[in-house]
């Protein structure tokens, strides 16, 4: 007959000594996961639409390192998935366009740990190939007739590209305030905007649908990439483990290759 | 005075099963509405329905939603015409082409209609060039937005209606020597009236709430294009109570045009 009270030490006690073997001997990783790191399942990254292609990348990269691991990317607007992550969605690491939306994650307990910066970024005008409007610098997005786009000033590319705009001196003229970077970005790209700010990774990204010009370093602004594991991760190992990576030197070098300012 | 509707005409109790299920379904509809009102920020409403940002999105989204409606009641009641009473050859096909944005993605349908109708686009190109008239970033590129997404709705609607129409009346005005047209406005209308009605209420509905296609066809700029759920949508990026208090703002707005109407016209 089955007895309970008997069987339960039982099991806590073996899974006491696996744990112990795991723990205190390297080699044990090798032989339960079967992979050179040890690093055995799902972690999910939520991660700024802004970094969409370089964590694509990044992630790829990693789970080459570590076969037995699957990464999986959340993306959308900073603020958005701040806002995600608050009500409790399941995130194990989050990547953020800007500090402010960290900090916010960070204040209220869901950060394991100090965030770190990653990769910065700076912004630039970018127009459809081509260059329709024959747009020049700052000065033309105060012009009535040309179409232009900024972000939103709810999100960071939107705030970030006013400030540069005020310190130029600009009062710009803007067509439409587009909710994130991603989707002003298609509409230049498209040839429906003259003219937007986004970031220079983006430009990169768009490839030869789009032209980028410089915005010169006197009033432009440097973004910052905070990153940081989150407290409520299961699997808060991969999620160290995914952070370090990004920092490592084939991290960075993945994230320079998409335009970004290295850590 | 007993009327012929309702639970009235039915005896005894309803079946439990049916009860159940529909209270079941109520509630699911119901909490997140409770959920809603319970985060509600109730002490600063006020001052946030006087800030110009709320006031022009909802006076835009007022008067998108009820030309997009108007639109639709003018093109969808021939469209779902015929449909019902007409015989073409592919009309099976029409009528799913008819839904298709129902299906669509909202952002997907936007992206569409940018092709068409954008600076570049199929249609919008051509016309751009010839006379500088530009649909996206206006309000009639929020109402097209609107009407695309909502129009369905009322076409699948009126069809129904027709198609569930006594057919007879139709005839007898017809072997009376009544024309098409006549028979049309004179019999058919008036007696497709509550389906017309309901059509149009389920359009003005999900063009109000309508997002998606809004925003990636029209933009968003704020007194031009910005309507409450793009507001909300961008409220909730920074404020989450005022996105709260703006869908409260809008859901309050909907239920005080729709519960006249559902009385008045619905329930008839």
């Amino acid at each position: 007959m089955f007895v309970p009270g008997r069987r339960l030490p039982v099991a806590l006690l073996w899974a006491t000594l696996v744990g112990v073997c795991a723990c205190g001997d390297d080699g044990a990783a090798d032989r339960s996961g079967g992979t050179a790191s040890g690093l055995d399942g799902t972690i999910t990254v939520f991660a700024a639409a802004s970094l969409t292609d370089a964590f694509g990348e990044a992630a790829d990269a990693f789970e080459e390192a570590n076969p037995a691991v699957t990464v999986e990317l959340n993306q959308a607007g900073s603020s958005a998935l701040r806002e995600q992550i608050l009500a409790g969605a399941p995130a194990d690491v989050f990547a953020s366009a800007n500090p402010s939306n960290m900090d916010q994650v960070a204040e209220a307990g869901e950060t394991a740990g100090e965030a770190v910066v990653v990769a910065h970024n700076s912004l630039q005008i970018v127009v459809p190939a081509g260059n329709p409007g024959g747009v020049e610098d700052l000065e033309d997005f105060a012009d009535d007739d040309l179409l232009i786009g900024l972000c939103a000033i709810e999100v960071p590319c939107g705030d970030l590209g006013r400030a540069v705009l005020a310190d130029a001196g600009v009062t710009a003229a803007p067509d439409t305030e587009e909710p994130d970077v991603r989707s002003l970005l298609t509409k230049v790209a498209s040839g429906d905007l003259d003219a937007g700010i986004v970031y220079v990774t983006d430009v990169v990204a768009a490839g030869d649908d789009v032209e980028g010009i410089d915005i010169p370093a006197g009033v432009n602004v440097v973004a910052e990439y905070p990153v940081a594991a989150l407290a409520g991760s299961g699997e808060p190992e991969i999620a160290g483990a995914f952070v370090d990576f990004l920092l490592s030197e084939d991290g960075q070098a993945i994230l320079t290759s998409h335009g970004f300012g290295p850590a | 005075m007993t009327t012929r509707r309702g639970a009235h005409s039915q005896r005894g109790r309803p079946p439990r099963a049916l009860v159940l299920l529909a209270a079941l379904t109520l509630t699911f509809l119901l909490v997140p509405f409770a959920a809603l009102l319970q985060r509600a920020p109730w002490s600063g409403l006020i001052d946030l329905l006087r800030e110009p940002v709320v006031t022009e999105a909802l006076r835009l989204s007022l008067i998108s939603a009820c030309l997009a409606t108007a639109l639709s009641l003018l093109g969808g009641i021939p469209l779902a015409w015929m449909l019902a009473r007409t015989d073409f050859p592919g009309r099976s096909l029409v009528r799913a082409l008819v839904v298709l944005p129902m299906v669509l993605p909202p952002v997907v349908g936007g992206a569409a209609l940018l092709f068409a109708f954008g600076r570049r686009g199929l249609v919008g190109g051509p016309v751009y060039d010839g006379t500088g008239f530009l649909l996206p970033y206006s309000l009639w590129g929020v109402v097209a937005a609107n009407t695309f997404v909502a129009l369905p709705f009322l076409v699948v609607t009126v069809e129904a209606g027709l198609r569930s129409a006594d057919l007879r009346y139709e005839d007898a005005a017809a072997t009376l020597g009544a024309g098409r047209w006549m028979v049309f406005r004179q019999i058919t209308l008036p007696m497709i009236l509550p389906s017309v009605v309901a059509g149009a209420v389920l359009c003005w509905a999900r063009a109000l709430g309508e997002f998606g296609a809004t925003v990636t066809f029209a933009g968003n700029l704020q007194g031009r294009t910005q309507t409450m759920p793009l507001a909300v949508f961008l409220a909730l990026e920074s404020d989450r109570e005022a996105a709260i208090a703006l869908s409260l703002v809008l859901v309050a707005v909907s239920l005080a045009v729709l519960l006249p109407l559902r009385d008045r016209w619905l329930a008839a």
